[in-house]
């Protein structure tokens, strides 16, 4: 692979024509089952750290089992999932054992309607346990007088972790969001290991590579990379706004809390007053 | 109601678990049934399903062929070789940047962090078309010291640990060591480098398990595949000729996950603990 040629100066050329080839965009659309993918993989996180949290029988075993996916190298990772997924393997007989016929089930890398499902699959099966492992850290520094707290007043395992847990962990899962929204515009390794790109799985990233290091249009793939990160920081930046506008609304919901709290204390008061008067009669 | 909150507790240990189970089920799958494979001769791999338990767990002819055919000495060698340069390099740099960062306010501080921060957003991939233009000019392509160097630059993460380490480290140590007429290359070598050692170890964990598991750029730079290749490319011999002799090639993902397996178990609260601090600094 050599780059060959002298440089020429043509202007906005290659940025005009990643607008106008349909391949570029076409594979923008992809990043929709990544994006779906990472709503999946962060409530599965967030729900596994927090039942991991609360005490746990053998814990640190299956966060382990659960975590581990995420050390194993990419390419190892793309054969773990070819054999995965081959006709009648892996994942065909462990549909089999739960009574589905192998003659019903798809072709789960070759068939279009589903190929992308799979491989979105294995980057949350990758992932998961990293987000876990995460939020648990996160989980773990919220004040555990809290807890004893809530426990006191009654509150269940939902209640705590809807009025405890989310509120503290809020500004990490926020960052979790924003980075798996903008990793899913940049999809790259579970179509470049697994499918090479085939079958119409060519996420942006991968169309790029192949038209950078295969076609070698070295200008054209730049401007594809520079076409994505303006684009990966505009929705960043969107995010951000639209996260600070939602807790703002949160906050600003708080003192009203507050004033309705008061008034039912002086209410229940007044009761109590009125209650204690009628019993003095 | 008393039976009603028994229920319920019941009831909630019962999906609590069934979940985990479930989860790690899903998560263990695809590397067990790997596992299984690799140790079944040709014979049974044609004629048994693939989750059938192989004859025999002693059975280790496809390692062994598996190590042979994809190089892996060589991989090894080539892994270790870049590993420890990496690392070395990586630490050095990596712990000066942060104690100037953390410790001397000057022109550029906020800006050099702001970078950083900026940096890390770009994705990778689509770095590496101009960073290969580079590689090729410096004439770093093939090149395993090009490809070290590459790998040396600044890992933002560890930069987080270490300078979140440098914040609990107070600064009366340095002030009393200046008093006592150290220079600043005597302070950082002699009293703070030995006391981050706890980060150096979480830090070189994380971008040791990094680098061992790096494929991308090693492909992309490292080209000669029998010289250079690292132990993640040498797998890449399996693709052609041996499409679909799973059992081998189950053998040799099987070795190549082992070190970082190896890490993993005996270094899990480090991995844990690096990853959470990166993560909430970053």
């Amino acid at each position: 692979m050599k780059y060959i040629g002298d440089r020429k100066f043509v202007g906005l050329k290659n940025y005009i024509k990643v607008f106008q080839r349909d391949d570029c965009f076409d594979a923008l659309k992809l990043s929709l089952y990544y994006m779906l993918g990472s709503v999946v993989q962060l409530s599965l996180a967030l729900y596994l750290a927090t039942i991991l949290s609360f005490k746990v029988k053998g814990g640190n075993i299956f966060k382990g089992f659960m975590f581990f996916p995420f050390l194993i190298n990419g390419i190892a990772i793309g054969f773990i999932f070819k054999f995965f997924y081959t006709r009648g393997f892996v994942f065909d007989t462990v549909l089999q054992w739960c009574g589905f016929k192998l003659d019903n089930l798809p072709y789960w890398l070759r068939d279009q309607s589903i190929n992308n499902f799979s491989l979105v699959g294995t980057s949350v099966w990758r992932y998961f346990g990293q987000n876990m492992v995460l939020f648990i850290g996160a989980i773990m520094s919220v004040d555990s007088e809290l807890y004893e707290a809530a426990m006191l007043d009654g509150a269940n395992k939902f209640q705590q972790f809807k009025y405890i847990i989310v509120p503290s962990i809020k500004t990490i899962i926020t960052l979790n969001v924003i980075l798996s929204i903008t990793g899913s515009l940049s999809a790259f390794e579970p179509p470049y290991v697994i499918t090479s790109g085939a079958n119409g799985t060519g996420t942006y990233f991968v169309v790029m590579h192949e038209i950078a290091h295969t076609q070698q249009k070295v200008g054209l793939a730049s401007a594809m990379a520079i076409v994505l990160l303006l684009i990966i920081f505009i929705v960043t930046i969107f995010q951000k706004l639209f996260f600070k506008y939602v807790f703002k609304n949160s906050e600003d919901e708080d003192p009203r809390a507050e004033v309705r709290r008061q008034r039912a204390i002086k209410r229940s008061i007044k009761r109590q007053q009125r209650l204690s008067a009628a019993g003095g009669k | 109601m008393d039976v009603l909150d028994k229920i319920g507790k019941v009831v909630f240990t019962f999906v609590k678990y069934l979940s985990l189970v479930f989860f790690s089920f899903c998560a263990v799958l695809p590397v067990v049934s790997c596992v299984i494979t690799a140790f079944k001769t040709d014979e049974e791999y044609h004629t048994t399903n693939v989750m059938t338990m192989p004859k025999s767990w002693l059975y280790f002819d496809n390692f062994i062929r598996a190590f042979k055919q994809a190089g892996m000495a060589r991989a090894f060698a080539n892994s270790l070789i870049i590993l420890v340069c990496v690392l070395f390099f990586s630490v050095m740099i990596g712990t000066q940047l942060a104690y100037v960062l953390n410790r001397f306010k000057f022109f550029g501080n906020t800006i050099i962090r702001a970078l950083f921060l900026f940096a890390t957003q770009l994705p990778g991939v689509a770095m590496q078309i101009a960073v290969y233009e580079i590689m090729y000019k410096l004439g770093f392509i093939n090149s395993l010291m090009g490809y070290i160097i590459m790998m040396c630059g600044t890992d933002i993460i560890s930069i987080y640990i270490y300078i979140q380490f440098f914040e609990n480290i107070s600064y009366s140590l340095d002030e009393s060591a200046i008093i006592d007429g150290a220079s600043y290359f005597t302070i950082f070598y002699k009293i703070l480098f030995p006391l981050l050692k706890p980060a150096i170890v979480t830090s070189c964990i994380l971008k040791g398990v990094g680098t061992y598991n790096e494929y991308y750029c090693a492909s992309l730079y490292l080209q000669d595949k029998t010289k250079y290749a690292t132990v993640a490319t040498s797998l890449y011999t399996f693709v052609g000729p041996l499409g679909s002799e799973y059992n081998l090639i189950c053998a040799g993902v099987i070795i190549s996950l082992l070190p970082a397996f190896l890490v993993f178990v005996l270094c899990q609260k480090q991995i844990y603990s690096g990853l959470t601090v990166g993560a909430v600094k970053g």
